[in-house]
């Protein structure tokens, strides 16, 4: 078990004006499992394949514990990775695939054998040693790819998008099951996915990138109570933040007659408007007609919640005049008394549940 | 009416399962007309079609001695063993090192790949009898002397069945996930290992293809062996087309002598076929 540290690791494909991961720089404690995140080709599978060595690293090191592994070859890294398609020998049992590293590594057989029987007990594929992976479900050889990587006992496992091919059910299941398991072997993992479900609860810390470059990493709480950008809070969280410009009044932002205040020292350095986010539960009914008037175009009932999906008027961002249109909103509201639909309502933040982002260069306003 | 599905799941269709029989029967006729004749007498054979011999066996002088006159006579006994000794070296050879490069084409990395590539594809339509002349001539007396031997075959042979062979183990190669062969990296493998342990294992269906193509086309070669191999290590069928040349009066000889070349190749190919099944990878990787 080790650290791993990113140290300005970065990888440009030839020919590719843009490096794929640019200046990535997070370390990495020992036992933790760190998730990466990000929106398809943002870089996050190019990372973890970087670790892996699988990719050349073109600037920058990356460190395995205290050892630079930058120009390792991946067998000399001491890892083991779980691919999305699972990458089993289709003409090996799972027994075999299971113990292949260890054979190659000249382990001994009895060893191999006790240490496959171990990790098959773990994942409950005692019955299926001896079958080949053609003869197994998508779950089971899900499991056998784990399997492999547990049986090597390696300083880092690497994941990536391992449930990505599983049903929906399964998928929430091996969610549980891979960090549990995680957790009790105690090996640094690092985790690519794109679902932000899995990042927020899976991960001790969530690395959100886009277009290469690293946004923000934090704890899933921190990231969804702190997003660091406008990107971070548009892209943890389901459903989605509401995002909208807003014009700078004194003390605070208007919302169409509602203040929400801010502090003067933190609007000090942004321009007109700034960027105010807000999240589909930190809404609530204004009785007054203050707010952000929302007409309503679905109500979604859940139950105990509904969530309104509808649209704000131009007015309110008249100020930017960027965004011109009406704007999407989602707010959730009280499940017992949901307005109704084409209705049109008056939404006000609750105190200190707003999130502030200069409208210019994204990042977050005061804290 | 209940109609049994096939191992696919289609519906079994009694107009195709006819019309495949009929065909089969139909391309199957001349060799079945070669074998019977090569029973009958060199007087019945000149007389009346191999069908009358068919549509009444009892009445038809059978004889066994178109077989021991060739094989023994004839010297066919030896020849066979000499095809043998030319056949499989010249398909194992061409294929492991084809195999070899193709896996370096497919999953390494390394300077002017694809000119090298390109190369390869090139040099398959240069036709061998162009090369002909200057081969007598490095192989030969004057050049490294081993003209006449079967290694100058195998040679022959293998340089002339590699680039066709790298090209087809190479696209079937690129087919196979790249994800498994990365996994065997971490896994710790050598390209040495992957090679031996899951390339080689994953492509037997192009393998086996293309060693039956290999074997049949060595076999079948008349051009190289006849120029390149001194006669007692002459190959079978040259033995036959010898037999042609001078034996005007030996006719029934012949067709013996062709049912004993045509066995061979048969049986590979009746051997090979059951690895050329498909779904040697399914498993591997999901989807």
């Amino acid at each position: 078990m080790a650290t791993v540290t990113f140290d300005n690791a970065t990888r440009q494909y030839p020919g590719n004006p843009v490096p794929s991961v640019d200046k990535l720089n997070i370390d990495i404690a020992d036992g933790e499992f760190l998730v990466l995140v990000g929106p398809s080709g943002c870089g996050k599978s190019t990372s973890l394949r970087m670790l892996a060595g699988l990719e050349e690293v073109n600037g920058g090191r990356i460190l395995i514990g205290d050892r630079d592994v930058t120009n390792l070859s991946p067998k000399d890294r001491d890892v083991a990775m779980v691919f999305q398609n699972y990458a089993l020998y289709p003409h090996m049992s799972v027994a075999d695939n299971m113990g292949f590293a260890l054979k190659i590594a000249g382990v001994d057989k009895s060893e191999i054998r006790k240490r496959v029987e171990e990790a098959a007990k773990i994942l409950d594929l005692t019955p299926y040693l001896d079958r080949k992976p053609k003869a197994l479900s998508g779950g089971q050889r899900q499991r056998v790819a784990m399997g492999r990587a547990i049986v090597r006992s390696p300083q880092v496992f690497l994941m990536d998008e391992p449930l990505s091919n599983l049903d929906a059910k399964l998928r929430v299941q091996t969610r549980t099951q891979i960090a549990s398991l995680q957790r009790r072997l105690g090996v640094t993992t690092v985790y690519v996915t794109h679902d932000q479900v899995e990042a927020m609860t899976m991960g001790d810390r969530v690395a959100v990138l886009k277009d290469g470059i690293l946004q923000q990493c934090d704890s899933p709480r921190r990231m969804y109570d702190h997003p660091a950008n406008v990107f971070v809070a548009g892209f943890i969280g389901s459903p989605a933040m509401n995002l909208m410009n807003v014009p700078v009044t004194d003390g605070g932002v208007d919302l169409h007659g509602h203040t929400v205040p801010i502090s003067r020292e933190d609007l000090g350095g942004v321009g007109k408007d700034v960027t105010l986010g807000v999240r589909p539960e930190d809404l609530e009914l204004s009785s007054d007609q203050s707010g952000i008037p929302v007409t309503v175009d679905v109500v979604e009932e859940l139950g105990a919640d509904a969530y309104i999906y509808g649209s704000t008027e131009q007015k309110l961002l008249e100020a930017t005049g960027e965004n011109a249109g009406a704007v999407p909103f989602i707010a959730r509201v009280d499940g017992r008394r949901p307005p109704e639909k084409g209705e049109k309502i008056y939404l006000k933040p609750k105190t200190g549940h707003v999130h502030v982002f200069n409208s210019e260069s994204g990042l977050r306003v005061g804290d | 009416m209940s109609r049994k599905l096939m191992k696919d799941g289609r519906p079994r269709s009694p107009f195709s399962i006819t019309v495949m029989a009929l065909l089969a029967l139909l391309w199957s006729i001349p060799t079945i007309g070669l074998l019977i004749t090569s029973f009958r007498t060199r007087d019945d054979a000149q007389s009346s079609g191999w069908w009358t011999a068919l549509f009444n066996p009892f009445g038809a002088n059978w004889t066994a001695s178109n077989y021991s006159g060739a094989w023994t006579g004839q010297d066919f006994g030896s020849g066979f063993i000499n095809s043998l000794v030319v056949a499989i070296p010249a398909t194992i050879i061409p294929i492991m090192f084809a195999a070899f490069a193709a896996y370096a084409f497919t999953f390494m990395d390394f300077r002017f790949k694809e000119l090298f590539f390109l190369l390869i594809i090139a040099v398959m339509v240069v036709p061998i009898q162009v090369s002909f002349q200057p081969m007598l001539g490095i192989l030969g007396p004057r050049g490294l002397g081993i003209s006449g031997q079967y290694i100058a075959v195998w040679l022959l042979h293998t340089g002339f069945g590699m680039p066709l062979c790298i090209y087809t183990l190479r696209n079937y190669m690129s087919t196979l996930p790249r994800s498994v062969v990365e996994s065997a990296k971490i896994d710790g493998c050598s390209h040495y290992q992957t090679f031996w342990r899951l390339v080689a294992p994953m492509s037997i269906p192009a393998i086996a293809a293309f060693a039956t193509l290999q074997f049949l086309w060595v076999w079948n070669d008349l051009l190289v062996a006849k120029l390149f191999l001194k006669s007692e290590n002459t190959t079978v069928i040259v033995k036959l087309q010898q037999l042609l040349g001078t034996q005007g009066q030996g006719q029934e000889l012949l067709t013996a002598g062709a049912f004993i070349s045509i066995i061979v190749p048969m049986i590979v190919f009746v051997t090979l076929q059951r690895f050329m099944i498909r779904g040697m990878t399914s498993g591997a990787v999901k989807g």
